[in-house]
């Protein structure tokens, strides 16, 4: 049984139920019972069209529902309509699904769930794990979605920002449990950029890529940080760099730059150089400065420091940084790897280990507490 | 998706504007206590923000290795001023700010006369996993 193919079918196949008519969760209801039909009957009988036997299948899974559930209401003659003739680009039906899912009625968490579930097709014990939340929790956290979006109208067009931004969330939610999220939001931002041509779709799957890429020489073997200058170039995947930076040229070359095409264009300048000296860091510069025009965001003011202090040394890069709050996450980590460049040692042991202390998890912590020991001890050695 | 530590002390924490001992409270006081932190966390399982909520012992104590071939070191019987933990809820939601309206609303749980104990309550982050993306 072929699980990638099904759970690739399935977004098209709930569009096509939607689209039909059908109550959002009950189509998803109708759809999980054809996949665990296509489960039982697929090894002996794989069908000529995988897509149509599932939405055969889970169409009239979904009118028996409707029938019986009509019946115990007595309320006859409700749902007694052949399905609508002439199926639409499923194309369509699959963005519009993506558009569902992220609907800005919804908290991230739950379009963040949502999507899994609903375009992914991922179990909703597979999403729990990934999140380290008990299951019950997220079947909660999934029906209460589906409740919120039940009344949005199908027909209206969403925001393919809101989309972008949860599939970048279920892309860094890093790694736990027995599905690989990155993969996934890889896998399910493939699928959108193929039903959409918007250059920010093609911007975050060639972002998504990039990162992708150089995912091996992120970490050693015993799960510690391996920063970027100190990564062992030949582990990064140049397939998916070549990939990425196809894409994102083609994005470029359609002239309507967005945050993520400039991400991508930061992300494919580091993944070019041959080694950590030959970075491009003025062009780096340029592009946050795009970005800090695209979005204002201090997060990506703070990052301009660092390739400030790499372009034009650390004093500058200090300058920058004086100009942000300092409250901002990681600004206190930058500060003492930019102190530490100036040759403050003591001042940037310091706030390595302030940094450590307000770290966000534990592999950061270790790393900087890391940083800070080694300091103090060449400090202390000579 | 940021999951926090909701701790309830016995000790050690500021004294709650409506500081009466519980056994100084009428068994309708106590109970409608109860019922109100059994709500809020039936509420939050509803919302898909809870994790796990377990109440604690008051008795605990400290263990130290005390050498090879020796049983661990043990701080006695007796009582001490230790900072108990009375128990604990882990919640798993969208913002900090969130975190913290769902712990004031858990410290507006009833005590005596029915009015809200004003419990301190201590929030503590979670570390999360390592993001995809450091650089």
């Amino acid at each position: 049984m072929d699980e990638v193919l099904l759970r690739s079918l399935t977004p098209s196949v709930l569009a096509v139920l939607v689209r039909r008519g059908a109550d959002f969760a009950a189509a998803e209801d109708a759809v999980q019972d054809a996949l665990v039909e296509a489960v039982r009957v697929w090894p002996a009988d794989p069908p000529r069209d995988p897509k149509g036997w599932l939405v055969t299948v889970a169409w009239r899974k979904f009118l028996d529902a409707a029938r019986s559930d009509a019946a115990r209401r007595r309320r006859q003659d409700l749902v007694e309509e052949e399905p609508a003739p002439g199926p639409a680009p499923a194309v369509v039906d699959t963005l519009q699904l993506y558009f569902l899912c992220a609907h800005p009625s919804l908290t991230p968490s739950s379009a963040v769930a949502l999507t899994l579930r609903a375009v992914g097709g991922l179990t909703t014990r597979q999403i729990a794990q990934a999140y380290l939340v008990p299951e019950a929790t997220m079947a909660q956290r999934i029906s209460r979605a589906k409740r919120t979006v039940s009344g949005v109208r199908f027909d209206q067009p969403g925001d393919v920002a809101t989309v972008l931004r949860v599939l970048y969330l279920v892309f860094n939610e890093g790694y736990s449990g027995d599905v690989d999220l990155a993969a996934e939001a890889i896998r399910l931002t493939r699928q959108l950029a193929a039903a959409s041509d918007h250059p920010e779709v093609a911007g975050l799957l060639a972002l998504m890529l990039l990162h992708h890429a150089r995912r091996a020489a992120r970490t050693a073997p015993d799960g510690s940080l391996v920063p970027l200058a100190e990564q062992d170039r030949g582990r990064w995947d140049t397939k998916l760099i070549a990939e990425g930076v196809g894409i994102l040229q083609a994005a470029l070359a359609r002239d309507r730059l967005g945050e993520f095409q400039a991400q991508a264009a930061i992300a494919a300048l580091h993944a070019d150089a041959p080694t950590a000296e030959e970075t491009d860091w003025v062009q780096i510069v340029e592009w946050y400065d795009e970005l800090t025009r695209l979005t204002d965001s201090p997060v990506v003011r703070l990052n301009r420091a660092v390739a400030v202090g790499e372009a034009d040394g650390p004093r500058a890069g200090l300058a920058a940084l004086a100009a942000l709050d300092a409250s901002l996450p990681r600004h206190t980590a930058v500060a003492a790897y930019l102190h530490e460049r100036d040759g403050d040692l003591t001042t940037a042991a310091r706030l390595y280990t302030e940094a450590a202390q307000k770290a966000p998890n534990l592999a950061e912590r270790n790393h900087l507490t890391r940083q800070a020991a080694r300091i103090n001890s060449r400090r202390d050695g000579g | 998706m940021a999951k926090y530590l909701l701790l309830k002390h016995y000790r050690g924490a500021p004294a709650p504007a409506n500081d009466v001992p519980m056994d100084q409270w009428t068994p309708e006081e106590i109970s409608a206590h109860v019922q109100y932190m059994n709500d809020f966390a039936a509420r939050l399982e509803k919302t898909g923000e809870f994790v796990d909520g377990q109440a604690l012992a008051p008795e605990g104590t400290w263990v130290r290795y005390d050498g090879e071939g020796r049983p661990p070191v043990t701080d006695g019987p007796f009582a001490e001023t230790k900072d108990l933990i009375a128990g604990w809820m882990v919640i798993d939601v969208d913002s900090y700010e969130r975190a913290v309206e769902l712990a004031g609303e858990l410290s507006a749980a009833p005590g005596a006369g029915g009015k809200p104990i004003h419990e301190w309550l201590e929030l503590r982050p979670f570390y999360g996993v390592s993001p995809t993306i450091t650089e």
